[in-house]
């Protein structure tokens, strides 16, 4: 029982951290934290984050899992997770690659072939090809495999229509992983085939969603005939919904642990700088019992963060405890900039740099935490998910068992 | 980073769980809750022959030697079972309290006792009903004499002697008390959980005998019940556990509209989250776990996280058991109000979780959170 390096881990550790002080800046107190649903990424933005990613893969400090043929480190994963941990204290650019290094290279290399690997996989890791992920449609959300795209098979390509939606980075990336419906005539998962499309294809159009928090890290992206070679299409035809599998389960582990709350010591401070009835927040009873609470909660997601990577370091499969940080994480998150509005008092109601308590970062919080309560899966999938893959309780009756795709009922369509 | 047990530790787990499956089913605990028994004594006795209350003292007091490691794990089955013994009262408390302020003469006196099980020691701090700090103890040492009143005392009227919280030698000092001798006055309390005996003890001029350092007992009680806090988590995690893996077996066994009840999202969504609240508990209890074994300096911060999310784990679980059961749930008959007893009796000795969230608080160096 200890939270110590193995000596192999603390010597990658060391090795790790003396090139990154090399390279980078650490990270100080009071610098923004990593916002998950931000602003538009700027061209300048996309640069700097190239420039970076390019800088870290000639000196082979990223994709460090992957074979080491195709331009990764062929490392552990839990050398991985020391790098990222040690890559986290320290000023980097916006990553603007975790779809793709996170879901989109995993997915090609279990599922593409040697030819497809050897295309998109050195480029994806030098950061010169940015990827996005084209799976949610208006219509499939939590039920993505009730998704609608069509692809139709003409020649030696394939024509898709259709739209996707809540594609983070669409409006700067080059290639995207796309599903689509290739035969309605079966059942919802075995009508599905898996691609790769080239962003920048004629007929793919990328338009912004404006979040509301008014940021716009997500586009909606409509296919109209647009032509995808079949040699672009990653696994059989029909084998689409385990491929999508794959890339669900490796944004599942990115985003895990995570957990998304942040902000104690500011919400400390806050309870410090406030006050109730003339004294300051933080010698009120309640206000102590809800901090304590904050504190625990976290502590509690970070503890089981440790205990998975206690099984990583072991060579051992994480437990199932490695599923719940973000659901824990996210509704905690939302809950404490509630309470930081709350003992704001009167000024929680206003949102002004120059006025509100701690310039409004918590007004800012609560209009970002929504959206992180849904992207990648939302509180109630995550639910399902402990439910049934972790505790293996018996699945929902669904109303569209056996039924072919085209005969499946639908609400009526939006106005 | 090796946030575990070792396969030794848990070998010596399910050592304790197979043990006490055979030798404590919740049989047991019923009956000591429908009889006039204060304790199971034959398990008690098989317990030290197990060599559980001796765990970590020292072989040459008559102890097994045992790390805290060890201890956790044995708390934990302890608690999992609802086993109706005084373990809290003689093993967090009594035998703390020795092994840390004791000196050599009350060690050789008392701790052989302890560990094979024919003395039971308890701590008597609380004095009346409410929140109280340590310091607000009005029970008085003159001359070696004890006067005051102590309630509720847990395991009070079994105990053979208590480490008892009064005002004498230089301020709030602890003191060993021979609870069967004289000037001492035992009379039970009727308890929330009658498989937790409580007592309220009246001392009139009992004998005292100063444990440590006089005027100390402010900062003895408070590293004693921190140590006890995380010992007493393990129990109220076992329990939890023990409560959500017979929640879930009793949802996925119960058929309503032609499907069991565990595939309705209205239940499965329940019990993901109580799965999330059980394991937060247990990360929690973990980190408790290596603070106490090693004396760490979190060890302050790490009592008060595991024993409010062990509390929490356990009161929430052992609420929606009997609403997860339903009717069935609400009957004598069934097992799940002695997990909703014991959550209480857990969650209310040692301070309560609110009174842990509150020194938290003054722990956490916040500068340095995230």
């Amino acid at each position: 029982m200890d939270f110590n390096d193995t000596p192999e881990e603390a010597a990658f550790r060391a090795e790790c951290r003396s090139w990154l002080e090399a390279n980078a800046e650490l990270r100080q107190p009071g610098d923004p934290g990593a916002d998950a649903l931000g602003e538009r990424t700027t061209p300048e933005t996309v640069k700097e984050a190239q420039a970076w990613q390019k800088k870290k893969a000639e000196a082979g400090w990223t994709c460090i899992t992957w074979p080491k043929e195709l331009g990764g480190r062929g490392g552990t994963t839990m050398q991985n997770v020391i790098w990222n941990q040690e890559e986290a204290k320290f000023r980097t650019p916006p990553n603007i690659f975790g779809i793709g290094l996170g879901m989109c290279g995993p997915t090609i290399l279990t599922h593409g072939t040697t030819e497809q690997k050897e295309r998109w996989i050195p480029k994806m890791i030098a950061g010169e090809e940015i990827w996005c992920q084209l799976f949610s449609e208006p219509s499939a959300g939590s039920d993505l495999a009730g998704l609608r795209s069509t692809a139709v098979k003409d020649g030696d390509d394939w024509v898709v229509n259709g739209q996707k939606i809540w594609t983070t980075g669409a409006h700067f990336c080059d290639w995207g992983i796309l599903v689509v419906r290739t035969d309605p005539t079966v059942a919802k998962h075995s009508g599905l085939t898996f691609f790769v499309v080239d962003m920048h294809a004629p007929g793919v159009e990328v338009r912004p969603i404006t979040q509301i928090n008014r940021g716009q890290g997500f586009n909606e992206v409509f296919f109209s005939d647009v032509r995808i070679p079949d040699s672009q299409r990653i696994s059989e035809v029909g084998n689409g919904w385990a491929v999508s599998i794959t890339t669900l389960m490796n944004e599942r582990s990115s985003i895990g642990g995570s957990g998304g709350a942040g902000g104690m010591r500011d919400l400390f401070r806050l309870a410090e700088e406030v006050e109730i009835d003339g004294r300051p927040a933080i010698e009120d009873r309640s206000v102590r019992y809800k901090l304590a609470d904050f504190y625990i909660r976290a502590q509690g997601v970070k503890l089981t963060g440790n205990r998975t990577l206690s099984a990583l370091s072991q060579g051992k499969t994480p437990g199932p405890e490695a599923s719940l940080g973000k659901l824990v994480g996210a509704v905690m998150g939302q809950d404490m900039a509630a309470f930081a509005m709350e003992l704001q008092g009167a000024a929680s109601a206003t949102f002004d740099e120059s006025y509100t308590p701690q310039e409004g970062d918590w007004q800012g919080r609560y209009l970002g935490i929504p959206g992180l309560r849904i992207a990648g899966g939302t509180d109630e999938v995550l639910r399902n998910i402990i439910a049934e893959r972790v505790l293996g309780l018996p699945p929902e009756a669904r109303a569209d068992k056996g039924l072919a795709f085209k005969d499946i009922p639908t609400g009526p369509p939006n106005a | 980073m090796n946030f575990d047990f070792s396969d030794d530790q848990k070998l010596l787990q399910q050592t304790a769980r197979d043990y006490l499956a055979e030798h404590s089913p919740l049989a047991v605990c019923r009956e000591i809750l429908e009889g006039d028994a204060a304790y199971a004594e034959t398990l008690w006795k098989g317990a030290a022959e197990m060599g559980w209350q001796g765990a970590v003292i020292p072989e040459e007091y008559g102890g097994a030697g045992f790390g805290y490691l060890e201890l956790v794990l044995i708390a934990e089955e302890v608690g999992r079972a609802l086993a109706p013994i005084p373990f809290s009262s003689s093993v967090y408390f009594a035998t703390e309290a020795l092994l840390r302020f004791g000196s050599d003469d009350q060690k050789k006196k008392l701790l052989p006792g302890l560990a094979s099980g024919d003395a039971i020691g308890t701590f008597a701090l609380t004095e009346k009903p409410g929140q109280q700090t340590i310091e607000h103890v009005a029970a008085k040492v003159e001359g070696g004499k004890l006067t005051g009143t102590k309630s509720p005392v847990a395991d009070g009227e079994i105990a053979t002697f208590a480490v008892v919280a009064a005002q004498g030698d230089g301020g709030l000092s602890l003191y060993l008390v021979d609870l069967t001798g004289d000037g001492v006055a035992r009379k039970s309390i009727e308890a929330f959980d009658p498989t937790r005996p409580l007592s309220s003890i009246d001392f009139d001029g009992a004998p005292a005998e100063l444990l440590g350092k006089g005027g100390e007992g402010a900062a003895q009680a408070e590293a004693l019940l921190d140590r006890a806090a995380v010992l007493m988590a393990f129990e109220q995690l076992g329990a939890a556990s023990r409560s959500f893996e017979l929640t879930k077996e009793f949802v996925e066994g119960r058929f309503a509209f032609g499907r069991p009840i565990a595939s309705f999202q209205a239940i499965k969504h329940r019990l993901a989250d109580l799965y999330c609240e059980v394991q937060l508990a247990r990360s929690s209890c973990f980190f408790g776990a290596w603070a106490l074994d090693g004396d760490e300096p979190e060890l302050g911060l790490a009592a008060c996280q595991s024993r409010v999310q062990a509390s929490e784990a356990l009161n929430q679980m052992s609420i929606e058991m009997i609403q997860l059961y339903g009717g069935v749930g609400y009957t004598w008959e069934y097992d799940c109000h002695l997990f909703y007893r014991r959550a209480r009796a857990l969650a209310g000795a040692l301070g309560t979780p609110n009174e842990w969230r509150n020194k938290l608080v003054d722990r956490v160096d916040f500068s340095e959170e995230a």
